[in-house]
């Protein structure tokens, strides 16, 4: 008996330590949490610290915004779960603004606003569709001048190819309305997980966000990827890419409003932007 | 929580269960036939032959699945002599990968159930065999492998059951498989609880349906072997 | 690809661009994460095995129920459930309490893990509780002893020096089913050679590393159990087919 209730008690007490009282409307620290596993907006280092685009951002952002800040590691899919849930107070992960993420946390101010595109392998099913620029710019509803063309030409191109996109992405729709019913549309766990299997020919295409692309293509491995057809930008993704935040903390997220518009004001972000994605990703 | 909700995720898993079933049926063909190979080196009288299968299950019983299963498809993917290779064709898609990997897990399984099968074939029995002159296919045919097949019964229900189980990890490699559409159905939905009701209960039916037609397997093979049912036995109980 | 052997030391050494460290953090993880479901699981296993034993029916019932659900739906779903359901759930009661509660993958993974274990553990106490002989249950019963000073002095020794062996089946499977919680995120071995592997480019390496680490779990696991096996069954004549 006393070992059962003594092991009944330790569980009590466990959850109990889980549980951290909700912080006072005074924020002084703050966790945010990223995947570490999206270069170049985020990406782990082999000893274990967070670097990229955005734990630099962050540094800054939190320096202007008077916070001390806790970069956490989180995956993906896990990722507004974990916001909700208190795990961490802030979501900057190449977020991007969307009406049904709207539903259900807060963002900032955009920081990015980032082009996305097919990738493809040189030496695949699909070697023979250049990437064509400019990119194209569309509007919040997918709609755009040059859109139809470009989907019509895509659409030809895939008929009956295999497309492989992250789960849950923004992309997700835009893939699934576009081309879902002349091709296959297989979801990864992670982004190196599709870049895998595009090199390993098991896709014929990839579609993500061009500014990952364009650092994951320096990797070795996927030295046979390049970017393959009209790659589509503007509000189409959303306003850009912002931080994440919960609902219930909007004087969190005028903290960072402000810190955001200072850093895009005196060039930080393009400044950063130029140094991982060598172009500016400002919005 | 409307009932087209429900039915609509019901079918969808609906139409996801046929591969789930195939994926179980293959890997439980393909694991056996290496199981039975594998037995046979086990047992064997060749060291060397002794020595590799025991490693193989030392290896394959003491890693989860997942690491094999992740290892098969990405791992091996990732060698460009591999995608040029013969295999290709075979590894280039994740089922074949998932059957594959779900085979040689439970082929390690499977040879240790007939190891211990093999072991309760009574001495006896075999050595009457011999007396009387029985040549070794026909002792094998007649004496060995029924006793062996009764003995296994149970622990092979065990294994089929934690096949079926097994399944559910191909979601992890872009199979769309029961668990898979179900975390994807619940993600979208936000109904994590009632979709995962479902999708267990479904699991539990097969289950179910498994233990029986294995049960009967077993009840028919052993008229001679059963034991008085136990409700006629006192028990003893904790209380009292 | 170059494999020589120096770029794959450096690559799983501790130094600067080795992810040695990383993986040593990881399996504490994944140790800590056993253990704790182990725990969870022997409390439930305790109480399940109890009304599975007990004369009430109700009580059997529930107790068949939990093992039939436990060990009958895949460990993966049950994963899921914890960490997607119990998300919602635990932020639900936390925002009733007025708490900022969290579902960390720690904790879904050791309930999971946990709930499934004990499903496992039950079985195995129940089939060691019967296997304690009767007639010193009724001898004890005899001179008067009570309840609970014959739980603490006959029973429940008995009891764990039969259930050792079946518990050394249930940390290993334990042990393996750690690997599903880095579905959860968790920093245990699988998700770190996922992390590796996809960082890299270098897939193989790091699972066959990964799958090193867990054949020396379970083989160091293994060595304990029979120690503690043998130790602890010394007094007891076993029969052949033990180890």
């Amino acid at each position: 008996m006393k070992l059962k209730t003594i092991a009944a008690l330790a569980l009590l007490a466990g959850t109990a330590l889980v549980a951290s009282p909700a912080t006072a409307k005074d924020w002084t620290t703050v966790t945010i949490g990223l995947e570490g596993a999206y270069e170049p907006w985020n990406l782990t280092k082999p000893d274990g610290t967070l670097d990229g685009f955005e734990p630099e951002l962050a540094k800054d952002l939190c320096a202007r915004a008077k916070l001390e800040c806790k970069l956490i590691a989180q995956d993906w899919d896990g990722m507004m779960t974990g916001l909700n849930a208190g795990k961490f107070d802030v979501i900057m992960d190449a977020l991007s603004i969307t009406p049904e993420r709207q539903k259900e946390i807060a963002f900032s101010k955009p920081y990015a606003r980032t082009p996305a595109g097919l990738a493809v392998s040189k030496t695949g099913a699909l070697a023979g569709l250049a990437a064509s620029t400019p990119t194209l710019k569309l509007d919040a509803n997918g709609e755009g001048e040059g859109l139809k063309d470009a989907i019509e030409v895509l659409r030809t191109a895939l008929k009956g190819k295999t497309i492989g996109i992250q789960t849950a992405t923004v992309y997700t729709a835009f893939v699934q309305k576009h081309f879902g019913d002349i091709a296959t549309i297989r979801e990864y766990k992670t982004t190196a997980e599709h870049d895998l299997d595009l090199t390993a020919g098991r896709i014929d295409a990839a579609f993500d966000d061009d500014t990952y692309f364009s650092a994951a293509f320096a990797k070795p491995d996927n030295a046979d990827l390049a970017l393959g057809g009209p790659q589509f930008g503007g509000l189409v993704w959303g306003e850009g890419e912002a931080l994440g935040l919960r609902k219930g903390d909007p004087e969190l997220k005028a903290k960072f409003d402000e810190a955001i518009t200072a850093a895009l004001a005196d060039g930080t972000v393009k400044k950063l932007s130029e140094k991982w994605f060598k172009v500016n990703v400002a919005p | 929580m409307e009932s087209t909700f429900f039915v609509d995720l019901l079918w969808k898993l609906l139409q996801a269960l046929p591969l789930t079933l195939l994926l179980f049926i293959l890997a439980i063909a393909l694991g056996l036939v290496l199981a039975i190979g594998l037995t046979w080196m086990r047992v064997g009288s060749n060291p060397i032959l002794t020595r590799i299968a025991r490693f193989y299950i030392y290896v394959f019983r003491g890693t989860p699945l997942l690491i094999q299963l992740f290892l098969i498809y990405y791992g091996l993917g990732q060698f460009a002599f591999v995608r040029q290779s013969f295999l290709w064709p075979i590894l280039r898609e994740p089922f074949n990968c998932a059957v594959l990997s779900l085979a040689l897990c439970t082929a390690a399984y499977q040879a240790e159930i007939f190891r211990g099968a093999l072991l309760a074939v009574p001495l006896q029995q075999v050595e009457a065999a011999r007396a009387i002159g029985m040549s070794r296919l026909l002792m094998f045919r007649r004496i060995i492998v029924p006793i062996m097949i009764r003995q296994a019964l149970p622990s092979y229900t065990t294994e089929l059951v934690l096949m079926i189980k097994s399944t559910s990890l191909a979601g992890l490699v872009t199979i769309k498989e029961m668990t898979s559409i179900a975390s994807t159905e619940s993600r979208s939905s936000y109904r994590t609880l009632s979709v995962f009701l479902v999708v267990g209960a479904i699991y539990l039916i097969l289950n179910f349906l498994l233990s029986r037609i294995l049960g009967y397997v077993e009840h028919r093979l052993s008229p001679h072997l059963r034991v008085m049912p136990e409700a006629k036995r006192p028990q003893p109980t904790l209380v009292g | 690809m170059t494999t020589d052997l120096a770029s794959l030391i450096e690559l799983l050494g501790f130094s600067d661009k080795g992810w040695g460290l990383q993986f040593a953090y990881a399996t504490l993880m994944t140790l800590a994460v056993t253990v704790a479901a182990l725990l969870i699981g022997a409390v439930l296993g305790a109480l399940v095995a109890w009304a599975k034993l007990s004369k009430s029916t109700a009580a059997n019932i529930a107790g068949d129920a939990y093992v039939t659900v436990f060990r009958g739906v895949p460990e993966l779903l049950i994963i899921y459930l914890f960490y997607f359901g119990g998300s919602t759930v635990v932020t639900g009661i936390g925002s009733l309490i007025g708490l900022d509660i969290g579902m960390p993958g720690f904790l879904a993974g050791a309930l999971g893990v946990g709930f499934i274990c004990g499903a496992y553990q039950s079985e195995v106490y129940r089939g060691a509780f019967l296997a304690v002989s009767r007639g010193e249950i009724e001898a004890s019963k005899a001179i008067g002893m009570h309840q609970f000073m014959r739980f603490r002095r006959i029973i429940a020794p008995q009891v764990l020096r039969f259930a050792l062996p079946g518990l050394g089946n249930v940390w290993q499977l334990s042990l393996k089913d750690s690997a599903l919680v880095s579905v959860t995120g968790l920093s245990e071995i699988m998700r770190q050679s996922e992390v590796s592997g996809g960082s890299t480019g270098r897939f193989f390496l790091f699972y066959i590393f990964g799958g090193v680490l867990y054949l020396i779990l379970t083989s160091f696991s293994n060595q304990v159990f029979n120690r503690a096996e043998a130790h602890f069954g010394k007094s007891l004549r076993r029969s052949v087919g033990s180890a």
